[in-house]
């Protein structure tokens, strides 16, 4: 699977789909395939806040949990809903259904220090 | 890939959920190789076995196995192993990979019979075929008939051609067999038995499967629910301690301990709010911390999270309400019976 090149790249596999000054963030399909099948995800509510290089929920496999890093500072104005029902979409198709949360981001500048597509592919290849 | 016990082994070949339902509704194929191996010979093998290990191996008929535990002086697991009984003169001990060093050397030190021990495990590879068709699967390489062989029962014979120690024994709470093939052949008839699968639809199961399946049998994993710091009647094994069979290791600690009260237990959970409760995480009861969780984690077939958890002996009964801490939050779950699942008898 390709990533998005409108996307951007967090080392901790997250990514951040920047609208304006919206922003929807999900896990990539690196981070998917690594974990395996996910059974639990566990999101923050509309109304709170997320901190840039801070843990904001939690993403569970059969084998493990792992924390979710937001990759800008904002506030969450929507959790997937689809995935309280349906975690495996974010194997299924993570960089779409299977986003994570949307936030109104507070500080446009942090978006800078996130990779490109092709600086990502590099990345997770020499991982 | 992870490292296990020096061994490179993966937690899964396609996806834990695929491979755990293949084991429960067809057959699935596991590379066990990294267990241990160590045999017994000798006039007195029966007597040094019963001595090291709980069960009763006197009581074993040739071509017949149990499951069995190694335990220190103080009453603690140095290992939980299985035992065959391969003629009057000869035991073949199954122990785990990470233990198996461990486990040679408690067995030599106590050895004050006229017996022989031998750490064999570079002479044995082993492929655990499981599942309600893995008899199918393997009966098309071999000549023995499998349906003769009863549970916890082995027979010698051959698997494609090769001399094999065919064990109808298991960590899945499946049917299935676990055979002995020498090392150098394992590639060829694990390719073999994956051929004689593909009709049931036979999967490649890694150590992730082999986690979820144990566990949802409730199968104690060393490290986890037994340590050297548990003891058989706290972790619900009372059933492989033979008390009146006579002297063995640790026999005094464990009369000692039923002589007081056994203060914790292990007990079976399932998560009642959104959440799993994972190994290591603490287990409160009544507003205090109680206990931790020993294994934990989603259950394929209930479709439920599930878990083991060491709790006060009061505590350890089904309808019991606690809180797994996940990440500094109590959750919701409730005390179950075990095991969690059971096949149904064929």
């Amino acid at each position: 699977m390709s990533y998005p090149a409108n996307f951007k790249y967090t080392k901790e596999h997250e990514w951040l789909d920047v609208d304006g000054d919206l922003g929807r963030i999900g896990i990539t399909d690196h981070a998917q395939h690594e974990l395996g099948d996910i059974v639990f995800v566990d999101l923050p509510k509309p109304g709170s806040k997320v901190t840039k290089g801070h843990s904001f929920g939690s993403v569970e496999s059969v084998k493990a949990v792992s924390d979710i890093y937001a990759p800008v500072s904002g506030d969450v104005i929507e959790a997937n809903g689809l995935l309280s029902k349906n975690p495996e979409k974010v194997n299924e198709d993570p960089h779409g259904d299977g986003w994570l949360i949307k936030v109104k981001i507070s500080a446009l500048a942090e978006i800078d220090g996130l990779m490109a597509a092709a600086d990502y592919d590099k990345y997770v290849g020499a991982e | 890939m992870v490292d296990f016990g020096g061994w490179n082994m993966p937690v899964q070949y396609t996806s834990i959920l695929d491979e755990h339902n293949a084991v429960r509704r067809g057959v699935g194929l596991f590379d066990v190789s990294h267990m241990g191996e160590v045999e017994i010979r000798g006039p007195e093998a029966a007597k040094l076995v019963d001595y090291v290990s709980t069960n009763n191996a006197a009581k074993l008929k040739i071509g017949q196995a149990h499951y069995s535990a190694l335990l220190y002086d103080h009453g603690g697991f140095v290992d939980d192993i299985l035992v065959h009984k391969v003629s009057e003169n000869e035991f073949f001990l199954c122990v785990n990979a990470g233990n198996q060093d461990k486990d040679f050397e408690h067995i030599r030190q106590h050895n004050r019979f006229d017996a022989e021990v031998e750490f064999a495990s570079d002479r044995y590879a082993q492929l655990a075929i499981q599942g309600p068709n893995a008899l199918a699967t393997l009966q098309k390489l071999t000549d023995t008939q499998l349906s003769e062989i009863k549970y916890y029962w082995f027979v010698d014979g051959t698997v494609s051609c090769t001399t094999a120690r065919i064990a109808r024994t298991g960590y899945t709470g499946e049917d299935g067999f676990e055979i002995y093939v020498p090392p150098a052949d394992a590639p060829r008839i694990w390719n073999e038995v994956i051929g004689a699968g593909q009709e049931f639809g036979i999967k490649a199961c890694g150590l992730g499967a082999r986690n979820t399946l144990r566990l949802e049998a409730k199968m104690a994993l060393y490290g986890h629910e037994l340590t050297a710091s548990t003891n058989p009647f706290e972790a619900d094994l009372a059933w492989i301690v033979k008390m009146d069979k006579g002297e063995f290791v640790g026999r005094r600690a464990l009369e000692l301990a039923l002589a007081k009260e056994i203060t914790r237990k292990l007990a079976g959970f399932e998560m009642t709010e959104r959440g799993i409760g994972r190994d290591g995480y603490e287990v409160w009861a009544d507003g205090k911390p109680a206990g931790w969780v020993t294994s934990g984690g989603p259950s394929p077939t209930l479709n439920k999270n599930i878990g083991l958890c060491y709790l006060p002996a009061a505590l350890a009964k089904p309808g019991v309400k606690v809180q797994i801490l996940i990440r500094n939050a109590p959750v919701g779950a409730i005390t179950i019976p075990t095991p969690f699942y059971k096949r149904a008898k064929t």
